[in-house]
């Protein structure tokens, strides 16, 4: 079956799931984390009957401190760079168990979460062997905060050009970052699996519909999530969704998704907003001048062109 | 009725993973271990063993999918060797603490540098610490028996704890032997079901693998540490029952012609079976000397270990790795921080064999005899048969 074949419910303000939460509240995530926004609106598009295998990282240190746990629902986390592997387990289990009768009598999505050093760094690996295996009810989720927060704002290869973090500071003779955001749902995309999406918690319905539609799918799904984090990026905590707008206005984070290995752009942006409203909020980038801002716009304009014109000459095809 | 099968190790090893019905296997390549998982992905592929056979990309792979594979509730097998083993020593740590039963066959090989893929213990002996029940096989009849009773072991609702068989490298592992197959319906009656005292379970949701605060770590640990102790007395229980069923008798500490030794040599895995042959040797020449083989390393058999020691005046603890800066290899620590605090106070010295694949030989075990029978201890241990 095609991707674009899934039969899934899309998430409109009508049919809004009421819940329950299975991201409990009283959590220890920081104000104003989009991340954990993010997360909990995930989850809830998902209903009650699946898995979730976390990585290391602030969403795992926040919400599961023993002998407390926000998760409802079945999880196990069991280090950092490996939420693919454990995933891939489980699911191969749920699914051998299954086809045994010894119990998981229906398809169970299993979730792997992780942040993005979780996934674009030491992740990476199980990742790619995760996706090329292609596990049936596998969905992965990079919860994209760009820099290793829970340490302490580390750069990653998520970490933005020119983003100021610990270890990409601002000096004398340097700008922070000097290396451009890895590329990852190009990386899933490129293992052939059905289904590739870019959202944020900002566009909640959009965010939601994408993991009911890679619930649905048959086979490993990726979702890569653009999610603030006001404590990182030295911005005010009630930006956290402003920024996400901006990200994709801006051109910066384009929403799209990739099914079957065709493109489709969701937030098409024919007139952006400029990129210094996207900076000019966020201490990272309190350095740059107006050359480095033209410099990143560039960039931001040719990758976003790319992405039209692969959406242009690889169109979804939807099903007659 | 068994059947008696002229059999390479690696493959009896795969054929009792079958016997035991596994659900799950992830594993990935490695020399000496790949005749296991390639002799399972055969099975697996000709349907006669129905299980999920997980090509991981890595062995830090491997592990992390096994234990989610337990913690899903399915018997869940793999095997490694050397750097395999050193790239899963993460997860080695984690598996035993979260409780998922697990059985992971290591044909043990020497650790790199320099590179080598020849047999001695130093990968096991780089996990020795991480609460995994660790037994250690002398032949093929041995593997393929103690992979069932790994099962039974690991998955004893009193125990669940991960589990690794030892073979030793090609000298084990890559031999044909003639090994006793038994019957589907033996090891069904030996092995029951995998019914796990907790899974993920969508209907009893749990949370597995939570931050451990300073205020609990401590407990966490101490209690893996208990489980692990008491989990002896359900190997026992394992040995016994499987003699019950299948008429061969297995004990964790292993002597042979030891009563009236006044030398004892102690060693793990397949080199006793050259040791019995010089032990033999040995005392057709009206020489007193015997053998101490230990078959459960982890949980360490303090009280079988002394009782089989009770009469030797003379110890040789005979190492495959070596502790590089320290002065035993960690048999010899063990067994003489055994020792340290029992009234028994042989001549014991400590000697580093069959590194990187040398060959141990009766030769070998009379030069240890000679050395360690003079009575002289040495402090340090000695490697045996170093090229000057």
């Amino acid at each position: 079956m095609r991707a674009v074949e899934a039969v899934y419910e899309k998430v409109t303000a009508k049919n809004f799931p009421k819940g329950p939460d299975m991201l409990a509240s009283g959590h220890r995530a920081c104000q104003g984390c989009g991340e954990v926004l993010a997360l909990r609106l995930l989850l809830k598009a998902l209903g009650t009957e699946f898995i979730a295998v976390s990585a290391t990282g602030c969403m795992e240190v926040c919400t599961g401190p023993y002998p407390q746990s926000a998760w409802r629902m079945p999880w196990i986390h069991v280090a950092f760079e490996n939420a693919a592997a454990v995933a891939s387990g489980v699911e191969a289990a749920t699914h051998v168990l299954r086809r045994k009768g010894r119990g998981y009598n229906q398809r169970i999505p299993v979730v792997a979460v992780a942040g993005d050093g979780g996934t674009a760094d030491i992740g990476l690996q199980a990742l790619s062997g995760a996706l090329e295996r292609y596990h049936e009810n596998f969905i992965y989720v990079c919860l994209d905060n760009e820099a290793y927060m829970n340490t302490g704002i580390q750069r990653s290869s998520e970490t933005p050009f020119m983003a100021n973090t610990t270890t990409s500071p601002v000096g004398s003779v340097t700008k922070g970052q000097y290396t451009w955001k890895k590329d990852m749902p190009a990386i899933a995309a490129a293992h052939h699996i059905p289904y590739v999406a870019t959202a944020t918690p900002a566009q909640h319905l959009d965010l939601m519909t994408k993991i009911r539609r890679a619930a649905a799918i048959e086979g490993p799904a990726y979702l890569h999530v653009y999610s603030p984090c006001p404590t990182g990026w030295r911005m005010k905590p009630e930006l956290s969704v402003e920024i996400c707008k901006l990200a994709v206005s801006t051109r910066i984070f384009p929403l799209y998704e990739v099914l079957d290995g065709r493109y489709q752009i969701n937030r098409k942006v024919d007139n952006p907003t400029p990129i210094a409203d996207y900076f000019k909020v966020q201490g990272r980038f309190r350095h740059l001048k107006e050359n480095d801002v033209a410099v990143i716009t560039e960039r931001v304009n040719a990758d976003y062109q790319r992405l039209v014109d692969l959406s242009e000459k690889f169109p979804v095809e939807n099903p007659a | 009725m068994a059947k008696r099968i002229g059999m390479e190790v690696s493959l009896a090893v795969a054929e009792a993973v079958k016997l035991a019905n596994t659900d799950v296997i992830a594993a990935y390549p490695i020399t000496p271990q790949t005749h296991i998982v390639e002799h399972l992905s055969e099975l697996v592929a000709d349907g006669e063993l129905d299980a999920a056979y997980i090509p991981v990309e890595s062995e830090h792979s491997a592990m992390s999918s096994c234990i989610g594979s337990s913690a899903a509730g399915a018997r869940t097998f793999t095997a490694t060797s050397s750097q395999g083993l050193a790239l899963m020593n993460e997860m080695i740590y984690i598996a035993p603490v979260l409780r998922v039963p697990i059985v992971l066959a290591i044909a043990n090989r020497a650790l790199s540098a320099p590179i080598n893929i020849w047999n001695d213990h130093s990968d096991i002996m780089s996990v020795r610490d991480a609460g995994w029940v660790s037994v250690f096989a002398e032949n093929g009849q041995e593997a393929l028996d103690l992979t069932l009773i790994s099962f039974r072991v690991a998955e004893d609702p009193e125990v669940s704890l991960p589990i690794s068989m030892n073979i030793d490298g090609f000298t084990l592992s890559h031999f044909i032997e003639p090994i006793l197959i038994p019957d589907q319906a033996e090891v069904d009656k030996y092995l029951p079901p995998f019914k796990p005292n907790l899974k993920l379970d969508i209907k009893d949701p749990i949370s597995i693998g939570l931050l451990g605060a300073p205020e609990c770590y401590t407990e966490a640990r101490k209690a893996t540490d208990n489980i692990l102790w008491q989990s002896k007395n359900h190997v026992v229980k394992a040995f016994d029952e499987f003699n019950k069923v299948f008429g061969r008798q297995y004990h964790v500490v292993e002597t042979y012609r030891h009563e009236d030794a006044d030398t004892i040599m102690l060693m793990m895995g397949s080199i006793a079976e050259t040791a019995m042959t010089a032990v033999d040797e040995m005392r057709d020449n009206g020489q007193k000397v015997g053998l101490v083989r230990i078959r459960l390393w982890r949980p360490f058999p303090e009280e079988e270990l002394l009782a089989s020691l009770s009469k030797a005046k003379h110890l040789a603890i005979i190492d495959r790795h070596a502790i590089l800066g320290c002065s035993s290899g960690p048999v010899g620590l063990e067994v003489k921080s055994l020792l340290y605090n029992s009234n028994l106070k042989p001549n014991a010295s400590n000697y580093i064999v069959g590194l990187g694949g040398r060959d141990v030989t009766r030769d070998d075990f009379k030069y240890i005899f000679e050395k360690a029978s003079s009575g002289q201890v040495q402090t340090r241990c000695e490697f045996v048969g170093v090229y000057e």
